[in-house]
């Protein structure tokens, strides 16, 4: 209980005091988790849709595998894009490995998989409303990706701000390909994580505080904008 | 009558559809002809709609053939038709957004799709509510909609199954007085009911489905006076409900 008073104080403190250092892990997080969700999006969305409304031999197998990856360990996600970065490894010579972009990179790979099951999901209820009159427009399955990625975009939101969570929250992968660099890799989970091995668990608790208003923060600005744009299109 | 560039008149031979082991529809067979409205009635569970869907190739026969007047035409044939659901699927736009649509899918640019969408709107009374969310419209309006989105697809044929079944009276006869007009104005009109009162209103023909055969197709005011058939009879004393 001690720890959790002195752990508020010291949060409101780095706030009130605008600490850079602190701030400057803040927004690198931000920056990484929220790039890392464009990228996958870019992927894993279409890729939902087209799980939605094609229907291939196999497909039940793509679907219990991309299952099976939402619950991708991120320290093995990590481990992977470390063996694609490192030295000896196939992208070594980009030289990315222990940057922000390697970090990117790693969350993003981590939350394509979630981002594409859980609009696969959302979509395939849409297209069953919608199939049968799509169809009669004269509009196949490749030309209603683009219609149910946009007539779905109020519940995408929500997968959007999903894949968000898990990113800002993951440590695993971030620590391996990032190497929590001081003022160049390290963002709050790992900061958290080197505080907490330290014994400063008040300074690690209000880093911990400190995300957790970040994710609020973040999931708020999108159902307020989701509200506002759901207003004028329905 | 063969108009030179008309996908009419359509004609249906032997067709037949089953779903697993159970006939949904035994040997059709059928010619429509441009003109009025053409109404396919029959009691609930008759086919009527799985027909429709097999005309306008939602769903492939089993057997038979559905053949249409102009196979090779400019505009491919399934470009001609349009078709209205029982329950109207719109989508998550706004009202002008619904109607143009199609219109973007059929290849029309952005200012004349908006263009010809509002014409549609104008034509059911919509055109107040273009910027509207489709889906807040009330279900009458929600079907009114759904006429304007196919209307402005000016197809030839447009196939309407069911059309006002979930509609209350007075939305029920805008929406007739739509088809109607639509009619005046050449489009073919093939629609299910299983509303007595409403096919006497609207057909020029009726075609009687009774447990996935066609029993009758013949001028509406022939079939009122006196249907050939003992089911149609006994349906149109209201005493064939299955
Ligand atoms: N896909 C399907 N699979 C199995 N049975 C079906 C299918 N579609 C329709 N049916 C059955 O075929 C019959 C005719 O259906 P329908 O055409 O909807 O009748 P209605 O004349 O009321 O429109 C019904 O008994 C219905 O249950
Ligand atoms: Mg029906």
């Amino acid at each position: 209980m001690q720890d959790l008073a002195t752990a508020f104080a010291t949060a409101l403190g780095l706030v009130a005091t605008a600490d850079p250092a602190v701030t400057g892990i803040l927004l690198l997080s931000l920056r990484v988790s929220l790039t890392a969700v464009a990228l996958a999006a870019l992927v894993g969305l279409p890729l939902g849709a087209l799980l939605a409304v094609a229907r291939f031999p196999g497909r039940r197998a793509v679907l219990v595998t991309l299952n099976a990856l939402m619950g991708l360990p991120p320290v093995v996600a990590g481990l992977l894009i470390y063996l694609l970065l490192s030295r000896a490894g196939p992208l070594g010579p980009l030289g990315l490995l222990f940057t922000p972009t390697a970090m990117v990179i790693a969350q993003a790979v981590l939350i394509a998989p979630i981002l594409a099951a859980l609009s696969r999901q959302v979509l395939e209820g849409l297209w069953e409303e919608y199939a049968e009159q799509l169809r009669s427009f004269g509009a196949g399955p490749w030309r209603a990706v683009p219609t149910l990625l946009w007539d779905g975009r109020f519940a995408l939101l929500t997968v959007l701000l999903a894949g968000f969570g898990r990113a800002a929250a993951e440590v695993g992968a971030v620590m391996i390909v990032g190497g929590n660099i001081e003022g160049f890799t390290r963002v709050m989970t790992t900061a958290i994580a080197l505080e907490t091995s330290k014994g400063d668990l008040p300074l690690a608790l209000a880093l911990g505080l400190m995300l957790m208003a970040i994710v609020l923060a973040v999931n708020a600005l999108a159902q307020g904008l989701r509200d506002a744009a759901a207003g004028s299109a329905g | 009558m063969r108009l030179p560039d008309s996908i009419l008149p359509l004609l249906v031979e032997g067709l037949c559809y089953r779903a697993g082991a159970v006939e949904i529809l035994r040997d059709v067979g059928f010619t429509l002809e441009a003109g009025g409205p053409s109404l396919v009635i029959g009691p609930n569970g008759a086919g009527k709609s799985v027909l429709l869907r097999l005309l306008h190739g939602l769903l492939a026969p089993s057997a038979g053939r559905i053949h249409w007047g102009a196979p090779e035409g400019n505009v491919p044939v399934a470009r001609r038709q349009a078709m209205l659901f029982q329950r109207p699927v719109l989508l998550r736009r706004s009202v002008l957004a619904n109607a143009a649509y199609p219109l973007r899918l059929a290849g029309l640019g952005r200012a004349e799709a908006a263009a010809r969408a509002r014409e549609g709107l104008a034509l059911v009374g919509l055109e107040g509510l273009a910027e509207r969310p489709a889906r807040r419209l009330s279900g009458g309006e929600q079907q009114r909609l759904a006429l304007a989105r196919a209307a402005a697809l000016q197809p030839e044929v447009l196939f309407l199954d069911e059309p006002c079944a979930n509609l209350d009276p007075a939305a029920t006869r805008a929406v007739e007085e739509i088809v109607a007009t639509l009619a005046a104005r050449g489009t073919k009109i093939v629609m299910t009911t299983h509303d007595l009162g409403q096919a006497r209103r609207l057909a020029a023909e009726v075609l009687f489905l009774h447990q996935g055969r066609l029993l009758e197709q013949a001028p509406a005011e022939a079939f009122f006076a006196g249907p050939a058939t003992a089911e149609a009879r006994a349906f149109l004393r209201g005493e064939l409900l299955w």
